[in-house]
């Protein structure tokens, strides 16, 4: 199958840009695994992400300052939390794609769902496929150090989704 | 974000991932993944495209109930385009990842948050 080799692709880019020192993606040989205790039609979901988006305040924002966001490089207060809570009752419209660290030629994220499936998986609650939706969402920040993902950010989910008797995961990284 | 998976699937909750970056996701060895073979930033479906997201979704949803071991993978079978003209410009000389303007404002942000952060630690590292 054809797909693009994003480890070569970069690798090969920043050792262009004179970056001596390639990153070094996580390498795992082997995955730890729970089967799931019972069907998703009785099981609470939680989604998690790490797509670039930011939230409009309730106020909305103005055309120009939507325009400037969603052009991409932005940065806005919350964005910098490592793990932001999302309610998975927020309506799709307030969030906006922000980040332009990725090609974006090809779309302009303007439809959640792509990257943050908040509508979908409210269907699919609605129409009994699954369970229950966890009161709060996630998307966590970019991040790049390993180390910190470890030692931050995954320990503070286990402990939102224990608190909220998550049972399965949806995982959306961008 | 495979790690975060990993450490919840430890602790008893199982995952799935969606990726459109089939090397990155394979090397960190996720419990469960399914790629589409989208740009990044589409991992749950082409935009606009109710049905095509909710199919993926399912995809997700079939593979934690069937799953019997670790390291699943199932590749849809959508195409973004006819063409494949998108897979070969990523990161090419004709449509690099990031602008210059772009890469800069980036480190100079980055730069800003990392001396805030500084300041709110008192100077320590």
């Amino acid at each position: 199958m054809e797909y693009v080799r994003y480890i070569d692709k970069t690798r090969d880019y920043y050792a262009k840009l004179g970056h001596e020192k390639a990153y070094a993606w996580a390498h795992n040989e082997s995955a730890p695994f729970t089967p799931l205790a019972k069907p998703l039609s009785e099981s609470r979901v939680t989604l998690i992400s790490t797509a670039g988006f930011t939230l409009v305040p309730e106020e909305g924002l103005s055309g120009e300052e939507m325009a400037r966001l969603r052009s991409g490089g932005s940065n806005m207060g919350s964005y910098d939390l490592e793990v932001w809570p999302i309610p998975s009752d927020l309506p799709e419209e307030r969030i906006l794609y922000i980040v332009g660290n990725h090609d974006r030629s090809q779309s302009d994220m303007a439809d959640p769902n792509t990257f943050f499936p908040i509508t979908r998986l409210r269907e699919f609650q609605a129409e009994g496929v699954l369970g229950s939706l966890s009161r709060d969402f996630f998307r966590l920040k970019e991040n790049y150090s390993q180390r910190k993902t470890l030692e931050v950010d995954a320990p503070e989910v286990l402990r939102r989704c224990r608190e909220d008797n998550v049972d399965v995961a949806l995982l959306t990284p961008v | 974000m495979s790690l975060v998976a990993r450490h919840l699937e430890e602790n008893g909750i199982p995952t799935v991932a969606f990726s459109n970056a089939r090397d990155i996701s394979t090397s960190a060895c996720n419990p469960r993944l399914v790629f589409t073979n989208y740009p990044l930033g589409n991992p749950a479906g082409r935009p606009h495209d109710r049905e095509n997201q909710r199919e993926i979704l399912t995809v997700g949803f079939r593979l934690l109930e069937e799953a019997t071991g670790p390291g699943e993978i199932v590749d849809t079978p959508f195409q973004w385009s006819e063409d494949r003209e998108w897979m070969r410009l990523i990161f090419s000389d004709e449509q690099p990842f990031l602008s210059e303007e772009a890469e800069a404002e980036r480190q100079m942000l980055l730069d800003k948050n990392r001396l805030a952060k500084k300041g709110a630690n008192g100077g320590a590292p």
